[in-house]
């Protein structure tokens, strides 16, 4: 058992903490403002430029071939100089790649991973939260093309998407889960109409909805087989509740360091109640940040990281909303200002973790009938 | 980093699981069992689990705090009603000041139970040697030139604590000592260092205990019927003990790098480890133990129940060197200053 570094993870620490110093062209927004989102694009471009992205990946795709062990010296590195968080598309690429031909997959991967085309998850409907499998969007042969027809919601990088992941359905004569199919689907054409969500902390450009009418897509872009979707949607789901795949132990490590920060630099006239929040919100992240360390190693044994992924999502929530908890306390009277302050919008943020990727609700059912062995209910 | 057991590591899971599952009380009646007590102090005394934190002969304990948090952890699943702790921070004590001196030793701790006792003007303060079953003496530290030395205690006599299946001793204020004469004196590291080792163990026991509870609920909310269902089924139930699974996960991930940290880290991160440690093992542990009492219902708030035994236990290693809301303070002054 190790948890330092190897000579080779010490070497790519130290080039990664240079390189953060001395370019220093990104600005600390978090992922929870919409100037993040208006940079995210650069950001992962430089950082995929520098060497410093997709690091697990295969080099014919544009990743290193490191271990997924690395990944966790960019989320503390990045975390420690106060940078944002790297961009979250690492469940794409393992949905993609376990079910899309070699051929789709070197067509797609390698813009998805240098960040030259951005790609959006087009699965949840308005309808269909929850209880996914009964979304109702169609997919329709029309000679060698599908036509869509549909409405997703909780897409993300809304406005800058090229390409949308699309879970429709294909046959509507068969049980729910076993009629849907994947589409990698481009987004500019006509018959696609997309609108902004705003979200409870007043950020606008992280989700979006979508509107298919009569949209089109070649049948070469459909990944796996036709009725495959729910078994790829599942894949993805499943890295996407991973906080190894995300990357956000960076965001709240930095978080949680900001917060220290302001009663570092004032601690007379912080109340020690206040203090204890931050404290136990900092022994959360490092809980999350050691989680990650443990079952990233543990890939070294099973590559598909078993199913823990509901376990981890459980924690990354609470880890998430003990982050917005002490945010909240920390802010204090801003409550009484018109715009609040960015601590307030952190809180309001953290209370979407426990929705998002599957509800808290949903996590539990998973875990108590599929780890516990539980019966259903 | 490579954060997976080494193969050595993992059979010593394994036979420490197998040991203790045997001679630990298999119901609250066997508590009583005193052959089953011995046999299990036997066992242990003969494994050497107590002597890993003795001098290798180069001044380094013979094992890991990971080796020794294997076993504190197998005995907290088990109930194992054997001392570890005690013997092992006393060890690690005696290691420090340049001891070799195999003896039946525990530690003695402040009332509160949160620090080792400081023995003030030459007497020592109320104090209480802990995990006291079989020790003879306690160590308690005197102030030496800046640092400090170590003492013994005598133990008169152990009661079992509120935690059936640990033993303490009383020590009344103004108990003579015994200076201990080391080749060296403790320094405020070495005392970082042993309250990180003190809190590894406190909380590789405290997940140990979380796993016993919970593989115990879990079995009995598979076969307890109501509504002519197993109470498993019902989905109430089944998210108390699905937040009671995630939290012992979260609980590994934090014990197993603090007792990683005791020995590759500096002192003073291995302390803050031990602190994140702490905290989060403390909380979850009482959640678990009450989730465990209340999925048991009525049976889990009879004595019959062992629910309680571990409720119990986790309380006493709550305390051990400072509960959630100590080690949060710890760490509020050391990275805010307040």
């Amino acid at each position: 058992m190790d948890y330092g570094d190897s000579p080779e993870e010490g070497a790519f620490r130290d080039r990664l903490r240079r390189w953060l110093t001395e370019d220093r062209s990104w600005s600390s927004a978090s992922s929870t403002d919409d100037e993040y989102w208006t940079r995210q694009a650069s950001w992962h471009t430089a950082l995929f430029e520098a060497g410093f992205f997709a690091l697990a990946w295969p080099k014919k795709w544009g990743g290193q071939e490191l271990h997924h062990t690395f990944e966790v010296i960019v989320d503390e590195e990045l975390a420690r100089a106060g940078a944002p968080p790297k961009p979250s598309l690492g469940y794409l690429i393992q949905g993609i790649s376990r079910f899309g031909s070699e051929e789709l997959c070197d067509r797609f991967i390698p813009g998805l991973i240098s960040g030259r085309d951005r790609w959006r998850q087009g699965f949840s409907e308005p309808d269909a939260g929850s209880d996914l499998a009964s979304l109702q969007t169609t997919a329709v042969l029309d000679g060698d093309e599908y036509v869509i027809e549909g409405h997703k919601i909780w897409t993300s990088y809304s406005d800058v998407a090229e390409w949308c992941l699309l879970l429709a359905r294909t046959d509507p004569d068969v049980p729910k889960h076993r009629g849907l199919s994947v589409f990698a689907i481009p987004m500019n054409q006509s018959g696609i109409e997309q609108r902004p969500l705003r979200m409870i902390n007043g950020v606008s450009n992280e989700f979006g909805q979508v509107t298919f009418d009569g949209a089109r897509v070649t049948a070469e872009n459909l990944i796996g087989e036709p009725g495959q979707g729910w078994a790829l949607a599942m894949t993805i789901v499943a890295f996407e509740r991973q906080p190894a795949e995300l990357g956000y132990v960076a965001r709240y490590a930095k978080t949680v360091s900001e917060l220290e920060g302001d009663v570092r630099s004032d601690p007379d006239s912080t109340r020690r109640e206040i203090a204890e929040h931050i404290a136990w919100a900092h022994v959360q992240s490092e809980m999350l940040r050691l989680h990650v360390c443990r079952r990233l190693s543990e890939r070294l044994d099973d590559p598909d990281g078993g199913v823990h992924g509901s376990i981890d999502k459980l924690l990354m929530t609470w880890t998430e909303q003990s982050v917005g908890q002490a945010a909240r306390h920390a802010a204090g009277s801003a409550t009484s200002q018109a715009g609040g302050d960015s601590r307030l919008g952190t809180y309001l943020y953290s209370r979407s973790q426990s929705v998002m990727g599957g509800t808290s609700q949903i996590q539990k059912n998973i875990i108590a009938t599929r780890v516990l062995g539980l019966p259903s209910n | 980093m490579d954060t997976r057991l080494s193969s050595e590591q993992q059979a010593l899971v394994d036979v420490a699981r197998r040991l203790t599952e045997r001679l630990g009380p298999d119901g609250v009646v066997s508590l009583d069992d005193d052959d089953r007590v011995a046999r299990l102090d036997q066992a242990t005394t003969e494994a050497g689990w107590r002597r890993l934190r003795d001098d290798d002969g180069d001044g380094r304990p013979l094992a890991s705090g990971v080796e020794a948090g294997i076993v504190a952890s197998a005995l907290g699943q088990a109930l194992g009603d054997t001392a570890l702790f005690g013997p092992l921070l006393a060890a690690d004590l005696l290691r420090r000041v340049g001891i070799d001196a195999p003896g039946a030793f525990t530690v003695a701790l402040v009332p509160e139970l949160s620090s080792l006792a400081v023995a003030d003007a030459g007497r020592l303060p109320a104090a209480v040697a802990v995990d006291a079953l079989g020790a003879t003496s306690a160590l308690a530290l005197l102030p030496d030139d800046g640092g400090f030395a170590l003492a013994a205690v005598p133990i008169a006599g152990t009661e079992r604590s509120f935690d059936l299946t640990r033993w303490v001793s009383s020590i009344p204020a103004g108990t003579e000592l015994e200076e201990i004469a080391g080749s060296r004196t403790l320094t405020g590291d070495d005392i970082l260092e042993v309250e990180a080792f003190a809190l590894s163990l406190a909380s590789a026991d405290l997940v140990g205990i979380m796993r016993g509870a919970l593989e115990l609920t879990v079995d009995y909310a598979k076969s307890r019927q109501q509504f002519e269902t197993p109470i498993g089924a019902f989905q109430a139930v089944q998210h108390l003990l699905a937040e009671a699974k995630t939290l012992l996960e979260g609980s590994i991930s934090v014990s197993q790098h603090a007792s990683w940290a005791v020995d590759a880290l500096d002192a003073g991160e291995a302390r803050e480890a031990a602190a994140v440690a702490k905290a989060y093992c403390a909380r979850a542990a009482i959640e678990v133990c009450e989730v465990a009492v209340q999925v048991h219902g009525g049976y889990g708030n009879t004595w019959e129940c062992m629910a309680h035994v571990y409720l119990r236990r986790a309380l006493l290693s709550v305390s051990l060197f400072g509960d959630d809301g100590v080690q949060l303070a710890f760490l509020a002054a050391r990275r805010m200053g307040v």
